[in-house]
């Protein structure tokens, strides 16, 4: 194998002389964490909420939340992409449509791109958040109903605090696969970290460099994910419970 | 308000069909070549063979940090070099090939971990009985651990191979034309993009959700007690 090593290529200017393709990489980082988490804080409220409502008695409601998990569950994230943003401004109200189609390119990937991730993963927080209520002992919840709290209080007070602290460990994992399934998002375009190692693939004919320092960057989020979580996940511990003190 | 025209599926079955041979060849080459190399992962890191065990860390930790594209784009860019190495020579289209060797050992490293855990989980006096018996510790990995093993883990395999399934669309990015590739295409051909890829959504949550429902059946009746 003949290939020239040329490190130096991510200080050169690109085509159009603004900048240097080190600052196509930060800007890639920059989306990527920016739509992660921005998606994350999507996934969190929503799958809370579709978590909470499969474990209320009432057939309505945790119908239609097992409905919506199953939905998102078993449609290929990439498909839920293009759907997202192909399909669904075709299907809004024509002057709604319209305008998202006449809006900045970047904003329609990034909406597309948000909404969509953000509910992939809502789908996978819900089923955490449901097995997390699900492992409190019953009692918990009768013991709250019999001091007088209400349904929605019961789960406020005494079963939702103890739930979220123990779905925080399996969480960590759905968190770390947001940001690698951001990368989903250089299909439609958006300028994140695959997208921009494909194109200085494109533009400087050294892909070896480029793919090199976009994977470590992708491994260097993980590992801040990572330790991140072990801080949380050593604060909310719940005594007396597997990994507890 | 959005006019549906339909008409442009039932001609293009054909070339879909034939797009979801290749998701499938796809999906049954990294399931049983995962399988297998992911069990060689999950012994060699068990195995208390310093060297080994680490390595297969790295390896395993390695693939999932990073994005599936990311290995995806990494081996449509290495496999060309490496079969000119090889056998001397490029060959023509290497996406196919490249797409399986990206899952297969992808897949690997995600499997290894499903596998790892359901060795742990057979009681450890299995192992000594075994070697009591007279077994070497290979033989009793192979004919006591493994079977057990296995058995307790077939509702995770299955629920991999369900997400990998869904994972093959992402061929996309090097323009592999599997099933949803195929009606990316012809929905960008004849102008019906928007009725080609709810079609394409509908075909994978029937078929997905159908398999999930199997797979919860199979956990019941597998279970061991």
């Amino acid at each position: 194998m003949s290939y020239n090593w040329n490190w130096p290529i991510f200080f050169s200017p690109v085509p159009s002389g603004e900048t240097t393709y080190l600052f196509w990489l930060i800007e890639g980082l920059k989306f990527t964490v920016l739509l992660s988490l921005s998606a994350w804080v999507l996934a969190l409220i929503v799958g809370s909420l579709a978590g909470v409502l499969r474990t209320v008695p009432n057939r309505f409601l945790s119908g239609a939340a097992t409905a919506y998990v199953e939905l998102f569950r078993n449609i290929p994230l990439l498909v839920q992409l293009f759907i997202w943003y192909f399909v669904m401004p075709e299907l809004l109200p024509k002057s709604m449509g319209d305008a998202f189609k006449q809006s900045d390119p970047l904003f329609q990937q990034f909406v597309a791109a948000f909404v969509c991730l953000g509910l992939f993963t809502s789908a996978r927080v819900a089923e955490q958040v449901r097995s997390g209520i699900n492992s409190l002992p019953r009692g918990q919840k009768s013991a709250g109903l019999a001091l007088g709290f209400t349904l929605p209080q019961t789960y406020r007070f005494v079963l939702l605090p103890m739930a979220f602290r123990i779905v925080i460990p399996p969480l960590t994992s759905e968190f770390l696969n947001i940001f690698k399934n951001s990368s989903v998002a250089t299909t439609i375009g958006l300028i994140e970290l695959s997208r921009q190692a494909q194109q200085l693939v494109d533009y400087t004919a050294q892909p070896y460099e480029a793919f090199i320092v976009v994977t470590a960057l992708y491994l260097m989020i993980n590992i801040i994910v990572m330790s991140l979580m072990r801080v949380v996940e050593g604060r909310v511990r719940v005594p007396g419970y597997m990994g507890g003190k | 308000m959005y006019e549906f025209d339909w008409s442009s599926i039932p001609g293009a079955i054909p070339l879909l069909l034939k797009g979801m041979l290749i998701t499938l060849e796809i999906s049954a080459v990294a399931i049983v070549v995962g399988i297998a190399w992911g069990t060689v992962l999950a012994v060699a890191r068990i195995s208390g063979v310093g060297i080994l065990s680490k390595l297969a860390a790295l390896y395993v930790n390695l693939f999932r940090s990073v994005p599936l594209i990311m290995v995806i784009l990494w081996f449509y860019l290495i496999t060309p070099e490496l079969i000119r190495a090889i056998f001397g020579a490029g060959i023509g289209d290497i996406r196919l090939a490249s797409a399986l060797v990206a899952f297969a050992l992808f897949e690997a490293a995600y499997y290894s971990e499903i596998i790892r855990a359901g060795i742990q989980s057979v009681p450890r006096g299995q192992m000594s009985a075994g070697l009591a018996l007279g077994f070497t510790p290979g033989q009793t990995m192979r004919r006591i651990i493994l079977p057990q093993a296995f058995r307790n883990m077939v509702p995770l395999l299955l629920t991999q191979a369900i997400i990998l399934f869904q994972d093959t669309s992402l061929v996309y990015v090097i323009g592999l034309s599997d099933f949803f590739g195929t009606a990316y295409k012809v929905g960008d051909r004849d102008g019906r993009l928007v009725e080609l890829l709810l079609f394409a959504g509908l075909v994978y949550f029937v078929i997905c959700f159908t398999a999930s429902r199997i797979v919860k059946r199979l956990q019941a009746r597998y279970a061991i007690d």
